[in-house]
């Protein structure tokens, strides 16, 4: 039984490694200086060209998300950790229940509430990122503060410095590496995401957009788009792009380990 | 909590300096809640929203007729028409579930039996790497299973297929459920990418399950001379089930909403549904990300705000009872 079980543990690691070895051995082969520096030729079914705009599409969504989930989710998370209550209890409850809302509906919503007035639009696009990353950012932030423990708190207010003072200067900042460690799942989470940023950021093959404002191409969106039309050349590309966003995403949850490894306050 | 400061080597005076802190406390707090409250408005805007979306075509062929079709033919959509109600919805929430039930039936098990090797059989310097390695799996994005499942794991499950055909699509009652042809695209391929993907979340949820058993009734049964696994099977498994079966329904909701790999490797067949699992379906997050932007017939894009309107609904119901099923067995969970 032992052996059974170990043998379920190595087909899952194998899973694993048949996926990146089959991407990299296709991604390899295709991939070169140019992909990051050019776009995608005009027409699909030609060989040439690159990922440049999807690259750079993905760090602006994507960091614009970053920016907008980040402040209200670790604000978010002071409110339930510090200021519990039912309603920041209702709060946390509703955070999970986010968790699993499918981010295609989240796509959906930003449409309805965006696109439906404004258009198709990068910043659109950072809108449903950010609320696929909102929850995340949350539940990382307020596991990391119940670890800090209570006397740090307690010997602040003894010191007399204001509530507001103390998570700022003291809560906050010893809890900070295990913040940054969510943050940066969160983060790698939504550099894959790809079908919310249909509904929203819409895509863009043809040039290099740097304007939030308008419809903006992004790593995922690029593979998705070249992966599944029947052009050889497209699908070339596509394979380096998924190495280059499995290397993106890889980076940013290995950071997440090595940062989460140095923190103050450790997960029991 | 005000802390009242009555020494006064404070270059302010204390006066002014506790009435700035009471206000500037205040402030805070309220910003803090108000970014809380932001979460609240989300989830009530989502439901809103979406229902006021699908509203005109829920007003125009009646709110119940989506589910009544497992027909989805937008060219046969007039404006003026409404019956019979060209965009029947149950074919998408028929692949949604059995797309995810295939991927479950796969995961669930081993995602256990991975759980109980790292919390009890693993050697203790091995837990973390293994542990890390299956969390590995939930950071590789949806689009690239998609696109490797349709190069590389099609043409792999193409023999064991052929095999299911031969033998199971043979047997009286139930062949039909694994008739052929298999050209690759199918609701089959879909729930083995989904049992990938939900695998190392329900594995991580087991191996916190797991952790919580008591130390004591683990080492009581070793002393009774049992082996590790009759250690697993009676002191950690038996009291893990509950558990388990709340791992099992939040990896439900994760399948029911995972929707660039479906739709890659489903095949996009919205007519009907197909008694084989080996044929080509749809799902209602397949349909939405295939036809959104192409959504051109009178009340097309409506039609696919219902379709998200009840995926959210759906999806929401799991949550909310995989969450408090879990709540109820074991405090607050992480995942």
């Amino acid at each position: 039984m032992t052996v059974f079980l170990a043998a379920l543990v190595a087909v899952a690691v194998a899973v694993l490694a048949w996926v990146l070895t089959y991407v990299a051995a296709q991604g390899l082969k295709y991939l070169g200086p140019a992909f990051f520096t050019h776009t995608p030729p005009g027409n699909p079914a030609s060989y040439g060209g690159g990922y440049a705009n999807g690259i750079v599409g993905s760090l602006i969504i994507v960091g614009l998300a970053t920016l907008i989930s980040v402040p209200f989710g670790v604000a978010a998370a002071v409110a339930i950790v510090e200021y519990g209550g039912r309603f920041t209890a209702a709060v946390s409850f509703i955070t999970d229940v986010l968790v699993g809302v499918p981010t295609i509906v989240t796509g959906a919503f930003i449409y309805v509430i965006w696109v439906t007035h404004f258009g198709f639009s990068g910043l659109a696009g950072s809108f449903a990122l950010a609320l696929v990353m909102l929850p995340l950012v949350i539940r990382a932030t307020a596991e990391m503060l119940r670890l800090v423990p209570v006397h740090l708190r307690e010997a602040s207010a003894a010191l007399g410095v204001s509530r507001a003072r103390t998570i700022v200067s003291v809560v906050l900042p010893s809890a900070r590496a295990g913040i940054t460690t969510g943050v940066f799942l969160a983060v790698a989470r939504a550099m894959g995401e790809t079908a919310p940023l249909l509904l929203t950021a819409l895509g863009n093959q043809e040039f290099m957009q740097l304007h939030p404002t308008q419809r903006m191409s992004t790593l995922s969106l690029q593979i998705f788009t070249d992966a599944i039309t029947g052009f050889q050349a497209a699908q070339a590309r596509a394979w380096a792009g998924a190495l280059t966003l499995i290397i993106i995403v890889l980076l940013f949850a290995i950071g997440a380990r090595v940062i989460g490894r140095r923190t103050s306050v450790t997960r029991s | 909590m005000t802390v009242p400061a009555t020494t006064s080597t404070s270059p302010v005076p204390v006066r002014s300096l506790q009435t700035r802190r009471r206000y500037g406390d205040r402030t805070f707090r309220l910003a803090m809640l108000g970014a809380a409250g932001v979460v609240v408005l989300v989830l009530l805007a989502m439901v809103v929203f979406l229902v006021a979306e699908s509203w005109p075509a829920l007003a125009h062929y009646g709110p119940l007729s989506f589910l009544g079709s497992d027909r989805w033919a937008p060219s046969d959509a007039t404006a003026a028409s409404t019956r019979p109600n060209p965009y029947g919805i149950v074919q998408f929430i028929y692949g949604t579930v059995l797309t995810s039930v295939i991927g479950l039936l796969i995961a669930v098990p081993m995602s256990v039996g991975i759980a109980l090797f790292i919390t009890g059989i693993a050697p203790a310097w091995l837990r973390r790497p293994l542990s890390y390695l299956v969390d590995l799996l939930a950071s590789i994005p949806s689009v690239v299973f998609g696109f490797w499942g349709i190069f590389a794991l099609i043409p792999a499950l193409q023999p064991v297929v052929s095999f299911l055909i031969a033998t199971l699509g043979k047997v009286p009652v139930i062949g039909g459920v694994f008739a052929g042809p298999f050209f690759g695209l199918s609701y089959f391929t879909a729930g083995i990418v989904l049992a990938i993907m939900v695998l190392p979340i329900v594995t991580a949820l087991c191996r916190e399950i797991f952790a919580t058993t008591p130390a004591d009734e683990r080492e009581a049964a070793l002393a009774l001379g049992m082996t590790r696994w009759e250690m697993l099977r009676t002191a950690v498994l038996p009291r893990s089930r509950a558990g388990i079966m709340g791992a099992a329904i939040l990896g439900l909701g994760r399948a029911f909403g995972e929707t660039i790999a479906v739709t890659m490797v489903i095949g996009n067949n919205v007519l009907s549904i197909t008694k084989s699992i080996f044929s080509t379906g749809a799902t209602m997050a397949s349909v939405i990300a295939n036809e959104f932007t192409e959504a051109v017939e009178p009340f097309h894009l409506d039609s696919l705000f219902v379709v998200a309107m009840w995926l959210l609904f759906i999806s929401l119901i799991v949550n909310i009872v995989g969450k408090l099923w879990v709540r109820r067995i074991r405090g607050d969970l992480v995942w």
